[in-house]
């Protein structure tokens, strides 16, 4: 090799006849596996680094885009999370389940205890709580606004209450159906509440607003698509002179494809990472204030949020969505620049 | 190494560019294009590039049918054809290295080679000193080299070279032309465009001349 530097003119002719009868050897002959496999691992990591860099040089772009990511993508999480709070919420009301058995108020004091114990022998059933009209009245009179307009009434309208647990097998939607049926044959009882409806209607409720949700998400996840779709043709666009070239000297597919999928991957992570802070903001703010509304109720209940696991499946799947999108408008794209 | 067969090429705009083109190159010749502007030049070398599809006839480069070449297999074939463009096609936001060092890359050459191989080529045409100047702040004629660099950096089998000195002066193109020769030398096969006759004759090598798309004239010129 020539060693000159400096100066327009060429070396002389005989070196470089030399240089390049020395250098062809090497063109020609087959590049080992390995030495291949190590050049693709280094232009990934040249596509990744520069594509990042580039992102970072436009940052209000970069911002925007990525926020559209954030908010398609923290919106749905958002409602998950709510679902699955007041489904928790449902199970544990679901897991010690109550009925309610209400007398007739006529029915005398042996009887309903006859009553009570014929009941807490039956196998199905784990106890029985007696709460008289009295004792009713009392709970009653102490909530605030009661006390006065029970004070109006002659009489005491509530019926004397037996609150029946099942047993741990009987806690089954077909089992307790069938001890309210049982216990409702009994001439004493009035009413049996079950106390399950509303459970069961919750559930069925959720599981409605999961459908729903999911749909919400699709639809938002097509916008992303789309959004990140656009804004990977307007990166291609202007670089085509660049695509060009680069498919002159001989560039694949691949070659040219690589930086924009990873533009597309970037702004998949960054909306993601921003997802997951937004959606841990809205938990923060609201956690304090259900943990003290559970406290008045007291109830152990606490607002939850997203899991390490949770948050690294966000970024997941938002990272892939980005280079999925990237990949989609990279396909439709690329191929429309040809040299000509 | 380049045969062309009865190949006519007519643009879409219904221009007929070559009209029943015939020849064959040899390994390591050296072969002259003339004609006037607008004699199909540019596009004899473009069927050559796979740039454009000739619209009847065959081109074979290395005994290979480039008719039958699938898409996939374009980029190699291109990376066994280097070209000089007539309008230099460098990038303006790169570096002279790295216009020069990109099919190089392309080809997934380790850097540590790219900066040798690439500081060999930018030697041989005398821009070595310039390497790191972006091309916007280069001479007409820098970049030219610049172009013809990137072109031979990558050692390929056909050397195709569209107005290669066309802004260059006498002295310069002179040097050009003694680097295409050597190259020659070494089992390369080299066409060149160009409306220099004094240069031509002085190169004294086989022409072929268009006219209107057709092929008036193959042989050694005077
Ligand atoms: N992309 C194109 N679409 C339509 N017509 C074209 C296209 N490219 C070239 N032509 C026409 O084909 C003919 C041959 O053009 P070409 O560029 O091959 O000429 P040339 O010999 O290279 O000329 P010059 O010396 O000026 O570079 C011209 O008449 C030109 O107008
Ligand atoms: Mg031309």
């Amino acid at each position: 090799m020539s060693k000159k530097t400096q100066g327009a003119k060429m070396s002389p002719a005989k070196n470089a006849s030399k240089d390049l009868a020395n250098q062809r050897g090497a063109v020609q002959s087959q590049t080992p596996f390995g030495q291949k496999f190590k050049s693709w691992r280094q232009h990934h990591r040249i596509s990744a680094v520069s594509s990042l860099l580039r992102l970072l040089g436009m940052p209000l772009q970069t911002i925007m885009t990525s926020l559209v990511v954030a908010i398609a993508l923290a919106l749905p999480t958002t409602l998950f999370i709510a679902i699955n709070n007041v489904q928790s919420l449902g199970d544990s009301w679901d897991a010690s389940p109550k009925i309610s058995v209400y007398l007739h108020t006529r029915a005398r004091e042996a009887a309903i205890e006859g009553f009570q114990k014929e009941l807490s022998d039956r196998a199905d059933v784990k106890s029985v709580e007696y709460i008289s009209p009295k004792e009713a009245l009392a709970s009653f009179q102490t909530m605030a606004g009661f006390g006065n307009a029970l004070d109006l009434l002659e009489q005491n309208p509530l019926p004397p209450t037996l609150v029946v647990t099942p047993s741990a097998q009987a806690a089954t939607p077909a089992g307790l159906a069938a001890l309210g049926q049982s216990m409702s044959k009994s001439a004493l009882v009035e009413s049996v509440d079950m106390d399950m409806d509303w459970v069961r209607r919750l559930r069925e409720i959720m599981v409605l607003g999961k459908k729903i949700v999911t749909i919400l998400a699709s639809l938002l996840g097509l916008g992303v698509l789309l959004a990140l779709g656009n804004s990977i043709r307007l990166a291609i666009e202007s670089r085509r002179d660049e695509i060009v070239i680069v498919k002159l000297v001989g560039g694949t597919n691949g070659f040219v494809r690589r930086p924009f999928l990873y533009t597309g991957a970037w702004y998949g992570f960054f909306g993601g990472a921003l997802a997951v802070l937004l959606v841990e903001l809205g938990h923060q703010s609201l956690a304090e204030s259900v943990a003290s509304l559970a406290a008045a109720y007291q109830s152990s209940f606490a607002l939850a949020g997203l899991s390490l696991f949770d948050n690294l499946s966000l970024l997941a799947v938002s990272t892939f969505l980005g280079l999925f999108s990237a990949w989609l408008a990279v396909g439709k794209h690329l191929n429309e620049i040809e040299p000509t | 190494m380049i045969e062309f067969h009865d190949v006519c090429k007519r643009y879409a705009t219904g221009q007929e560019a070559l009209n029943k083109v015939s020849f064959s190159v040899e390994e390591r010749e050296i072969v002259f294009l003339t004609g006037h502007s607008g004699a199909g030049k540019s596009t004899l070398m473009k069927l050559i590039m796979l740039m454009e599809k000739p619209t009847s006839g065959e081109v074979m480069i290395a005994g290979r049918n480039l008719g039958r070449l699938g898409s996939s297999h374009v980029p190699y074939h291109r990376r066994q054809v280097g070209a000089v463009f007539q309008n230099h096609q460098l990038l303006f936001d790169r570096s002279v290295f790295e216009n020069v060092a990109l099919p190089l890359q392309i080809c997934g050459i380790h850097h540590r080679d790219v900066a040798r191989r690439v500081r060999a080529a930018l030697d041989k045409v005398g821009l070595l000193s310039k390497e790191n100047a972006l091309p916007i702040s280069l001479s007409g004629g820098e970049q030219q080299r610049v172009g013809i660099a990137r072109a031979v950096v990558n050692k390929p089998p056909v050397l195709l070279a569209d107005e290669p000195t066309g802004n260059l002066d006498p002295e310069l193109s002179a040097e050009i032309m003694e680097l295409f020769r050597q190259f020659s030398e070494v089992g390369v096969t080299v066409m060149i465009a160009s409306h220099d006759i004094e240069l031509i004759k002085r190169m004294n090598r086989r022409v072929l001349t268009l006219e209107g798309g057709q092929l008036t004239h193959d042989g050694a010129m005077w």
